[in-house]
């Protein structure tokens, strides 16, 4: 079936509604709205309101509850209706979801998966284009996938279902109706800790994920580069792995991400890449990010946001040398 | 027009005042003289843990710790109300009720002396571990209460917060989410007058904390906490009270030391409020009610202490015996290893840092 990543998501949560009866939905206006972007439309009507929970508005709430769910036996779902305002649950993630299982020596665990919307690019007011990842990814004990397409949306969230740790399962906002794409009805996994090399190629290796992914895939393409493109899908744990082999092979790599550039997910992977693989680069390391500001009022994002020319120029950059 | 649209108040229960005197219209039946001495063994064996945790502290023997001197009544009176398949969620000073719920010394003091070890034993007694972030626990607390209405099992939870953890957004958030979704979860507010320096009256201008609990649709009451008859009939009378609605019981009581051995409360309290709380004493109230009932005297004060003495110390023993897995910090992070934390773990075992770093 062709699907768009938000009704990929929808069907996934169907599909482990159905199978998991200990699956709980909660969050805000998640029951009969179907929560703002619909991710959670008809649920509500399948599964009934002890399983599709609209909560008081309350994110440090609805997260901490969520973790006694998990405690309690139950795999809850739980939405942040936007991530730019998961900061008030940070401490319910940081200190209880991530940390639970090592403070009782895994008697206690927290199977959960934690739903919000990124990034920005469509025009939103303050605080809902936010692209917060590294503030959880720092913190072990947290799982981190972002989907970039649909089929892995899917398949991402049933292996995150299917998995006995907390994971934190960001969906950006701009990819949520971009494409649609052919998408199994069935259940499938997709792994977490397991990069997705989208594209194979020589010269230059492009490490991406999110947002980001089909603006560097058209800019590759439009180029005629021979480069090798890698979607995280997974930020924690990195795939190091898939990041050094590419790297070796290519000698010269670009990251490319929404999230403001300093201390982000590139600082890390170039940190990494420098380690470990240095001695294989024909070139400087290369980010492309946004600027270490607040994500802008709307009418400045386009001044803000990585962007096809500012890819492009990096891509130049690096195959220069 | 105007008409009145709420109307509501707090009730005070005290059954045993502070010289152990009974208030016979308030006594309900099933506190027998039994589940007094009952009581009151649990509350000695608590105080004389705590004592000997301060001196293993001081002896650089265990970690910074948060003594409950003082607030066993509270503890031990609410703990032993549970059934034991209920669920218990503490923060980090509530040693009497995991000792009632059959937790051991020895996982307590292995605990104390700073290995999270000490807290797989936990599930086992149906209760989670010490939790330090003030006030987060009772939202898990809100969780695990829906999981048992969800499963039907039967069981409820009981949660405790200090006066302190009152202030935080989460204690509101949980009384709330409980109130809405009516989960039977009982709050146990152990109000010891104290958040470190700062006093009950620079937390709220609430009269009562128990009265928070109109604020979120769900039942309040404030009893004396140092009386371990009144927490224990409030509490049960909270459990049974389950079916219609959440429960919050302000257990008005006093930290009698520190806030934890790293304080020194001399800095901002006078010792003759000290001096008259100490004549509020659970422990002390109760052995007045068990001597004039002619069930407790000198000669089975002393035999009891030795033989919570003898226990203490095997425990403590025991506990410094215990010898740490460091592997285990990273081995429970997730239910799985990932490559780039096994690297790390290798590195440090490599490294051979961890012989380096003496075992003490």
């Amino acid at each position: 079936m062709m699907l768009n990543m938000n009704t990929a998501i929808n069907n996934a949560l169907d599909t482990v509604m159905r199978e998991d009866k200990n699956a709980i939905i909660l969050g805000e206006d998640v029951g009969k709205d179907g929560g703002v972007f619909r991710v959670t439309d008809g649920l509500l009507a399948k599964y009934g309101s002890d399983r599709v929970i609209d909560t008081p508005l309350s994110e440090a709430g609805i997260i901490g509850t969520a973790i006694g769910m998990a405690l309690g036996g139950l795999h809850p779902i739980a939405e942040i209706q936007f991530a730019g305002f998961m900061y008030l649950a940070f401490d319910q993630l940081v200190s209880h979801a991530a940390r639970y299982r090592s403070r009782s020596r895994s008697t206690w665990t927290v199977p959960m998966v934690v739903r919000t919307p990124v990034s920005g690019g469509v025009k939103t007011l303050e605080h809902h284009a936010e692209s917060p990842e590294v503030y959880y990814a720092h913190s072990g004990g947290l799982l981190i996938v972002e989907p970039s397409n649909p089929y892995d949306a899917k398949g991402l969230m049933i292996k995150a279902m299917h998995m006995e740790d907390p994971v934190l399962f960001l969906e950006p906002t701009k990819l949520y109706r971009l494409f649609r794409q052919e998408v199994p009805d069935g259940a499938y996994e997709v792994p977490i800790g397991k990069a997705n090399t989208l594209r194979h190629g020589n010269n230059l290796t492009i490490i991406t994920y999110g947002t980001m992914v089909p603006i560097v895939t058209s800019v590759v393409e439009k180029k005629g580069i021979d480069a090798e493109i890698i979607d995280l899908r997974t930020i924690n744990p990195l795939d190091e792995k898939s990041i050094l082999d590419s790297a070796e092979k290519t000698g010269r790599v670009v990251i490319v991400h929404e999230a403001p550039v300093s201390f982000g997910v590139g600082a890390e992977i170039a940190a990494r890449v420098a380690e470990k693989a240095m001695f294989k680069l024909n070139a400087p390391i290369i980010r492309v990010a946004s600027p270490s500001i607040p994500y802008p009022f709307p009418s400045y994002e386009q001044f803000y946001l990585p962007n096809a020319i500012k890819i492009s120029q990096a891509i130049d950059e690096a195959m220069s040398s | 027009m105007i008409k009145k649209v709420y109307d509501g108040h707090i009730d005070y229960l005290q059954i045993m005042d502070e010289n152990g005197e009974i208030d016979s219209e308030q006594m309900p039946p099933y506190l027998d003289d039994g589940k007094i001495s009952e009581m009151y063994r649990w509350m000695s064996l608590t105080r004389a843990a705590d004592t000997k945790a301060i001196s293993l502290q001081r002896q650089g023997r265990a970690v910074t710790y948060g003594p409950s001197a003082g607030e066993e009544a509270t503890q031990v009176g609410s703990a032993m109300a549970l059934s034991p398949k209920d669920i218990l969620v503490p923060n980090f000073r509530q040693h009497g009720s995991y000792f009632v719920r059959g937790l051991s010394l020895y996982d307590y003091f292995l605990y104390w002396k700073g290995y999270e070890d000490g807290m797989t034993a936990v599930k086992k007694i149906n209760a989670t571990p010490y939790i330090v972030p003030v006030a987060t626990q009772l939202l898990h607390a809100v969780g695990l209460a829906f999981a048992q209405k969800y499963k039907n099992t039967g069981a409820n939870v009981l949660t405790y917060v200090g006066d302190g953890g009152t202030s935080e957004g989460n204690f509101y958030e949980a009384l709330n989410f409980a109130g809405v979704m009516k989960l039977p979860v009982v709050f146990v507010i152990e109000n010891n007058q104290w958040a470190i320096s700062t006093p009950r009256n620079r937390q709220s201008a609430a009269t009562t904390l128990a009265q928070k609990a109109m604020a979120a649709g769900i039942a309040g009451v404030q009893v004396d906490g140092n009386d371990p008859l009144a927490v224990y009939k409030a509490t049960r009378d909270a459990l049974v009270n389950l079916k219609s609605a959440p429960t919050l019981i302000e257990c008005v009581t006093y930290r009698m030391s520190f806030h934890t051995t790293s304080d020194d409360p001399t800095k901002y309290r006078q010792d003759a409020e000290v001096e008259e709380w100490s004549k509020k004493d659970p422990i002390k109230r109760v052995r007045a009610y068990l001597e004039r009932r002619k069930l407790w005297n000198d000669s089975k004060q002393a035999e009891m202490d030795d033989q919570q003495s003898k226990l203490i110390n095997d425990s403590v023993d025991k506990a410094e015996k215990f010898r740490p897995d460091p592997k285990s910090i990273f081995e429970h992070l997730y239910s799985f290893m990932p490559q780039i934390l096994k690297e790390e773990e290798d590195a440090a075992l490599g490294a051979n840092f961890w012989q380096q770093g003496g075992q003490t």
